[in-house]
């Protein structure tokens, strides 16, 4: 059942990232161009990325590879992981937290992921345009960003643990609001003690900034739901059939 | 008119007879699923990046929109 469901997932994972891709195109492409014109006007920041080199050297990969085959590739690649591990999780919890239907448990891990892993480590650390970075802080950018990340899931352990400590005493739903209230401590303390990054160029147009963020996180959210919906579809098939025939 | 059906209708189906997947039966393709999907994710999030396997920045420059817009530090 577990393999079933596993490449369930990554179907599910590169469906859902195609969407993503489509959306991506339409919204965040152009965007995309203007903080590389941005960059590009901007010679400080010598680009080390491709169709936009202006010292003459050939860039490996052109602006519309970039955009178009480089960007579904890497949201199917990512896609493909995120749906596999997301597959992962739903075959542990089915059945586990409590008696819930293969597609409401979908969707509930979806929106718990979306929040988890998206959302939380991108408070702190945002997703970033083209032009805003400096490219020797890139170790410690990427660390602290994973580390974001592995705190956001380690305070959801945290809080599951704190959860079924209390659901005795303090009874359901007192339990699941100490839960959550362990989760934003956990990552509130890792908010402050991890690194401040600002690296935004003083005069980066915010608007493109906010609107930047807001379309990542467009992308993001149509991920998620599309995994969500789509693997809670498929699971649900699978389950009903029952044993393998194989 | 049912004005309190419940929000979520899609009943408990269990895995062959059992409540849950056994963890035997899960173990091996956690592992499995686990490590192919972070091999991928390396690739598009950190390769040529804060860490580099292969020279060159090819890999980067090729997922390079993705890796922006996915929130990953690029450069």
């Amino acid at each position: 059942m577990t393999k079933d469901l596993l490449w369930r997932g990554m179907l599910a994972g590169i469906l859902a990232a195609l969407l993503a891709t489509l959306f991506a195109r339409v919204y965040a492409e152009p965007l995309v161009d203007r903080a590389i014109a941005f960059e590009a006007a901007h010679e400080s920041h010598a680009g080390m990325h491709g169709g936009h080199d202006d010292d003459g050297a050939e860039a490996p990969v052109s602006r519309a590879v970039q955009k178009s085959l480089g960007l579904a590739t890497a949201a199917v690649l990512y896609g493909a992981a995120l749906g596999g591990i997301f597959s992962l999780v739903f075959a542990y919890c089915y059945g586990r937290v409590g008696r819930i239907g293969p597609r409401t448990l979908a969707l509930l891990i979806a929106a718990l992921g979306f929040a988890i892993i998206a959302v939380v480590p991108a408070l702190k650390y945002p997703p970033n345009p083209p032009a805003v970075g400096h490219g020797d802080t890139i170790q410690l950018r990427t660390a602290a960003y994973f580390a974001m990340i592995a705190v956001s899931i380690v305070a959801l352990i945290v809080a599951a643990r704190v959860r079924t400590m209390l659901v005795g005493r303090w009874g359901a739903f007192n339990a699941l609001v100490g839960a959550v209230a362990a989760y934003i401590l956990v990552v509130a303390l890792a908010q402050i003690g991890l690194p401040r990054i600002d690296e935004v160029p003083n005069d980066f147009p915010a608007s493109l900034l906010w609107d930047f963020r807001i379309v990542s996180l467009g992308m993001q959210l149509i991920l998620w739901a599309a995994i969500g919906l789509g693997f809670g579809w498929m699971a649900e098939r699978r389950l009903r059939r029952g044993v393998a025939p194989r | 008119m049912a004005t309190a059906a419940p929000a979520f209708d899609d009943p408990f189906i269990p895995v062959s007879g059992a409540p849950a997947i056994p963890v035997g039966e899960f173990a091996p393709w956690a592992v499995l699923g686990l490590l192919l999907a972070l091999i991928l994710l390396y690739f598009v999030s950190t390769e040529q990046g804060a860490v580099a396997l292969f020279k060159g920045t090819s890999v980067h420059e090729f997922v390079h929109d993705g890796r922006h817009l996915l929130g990953f530090p690029c450069h």
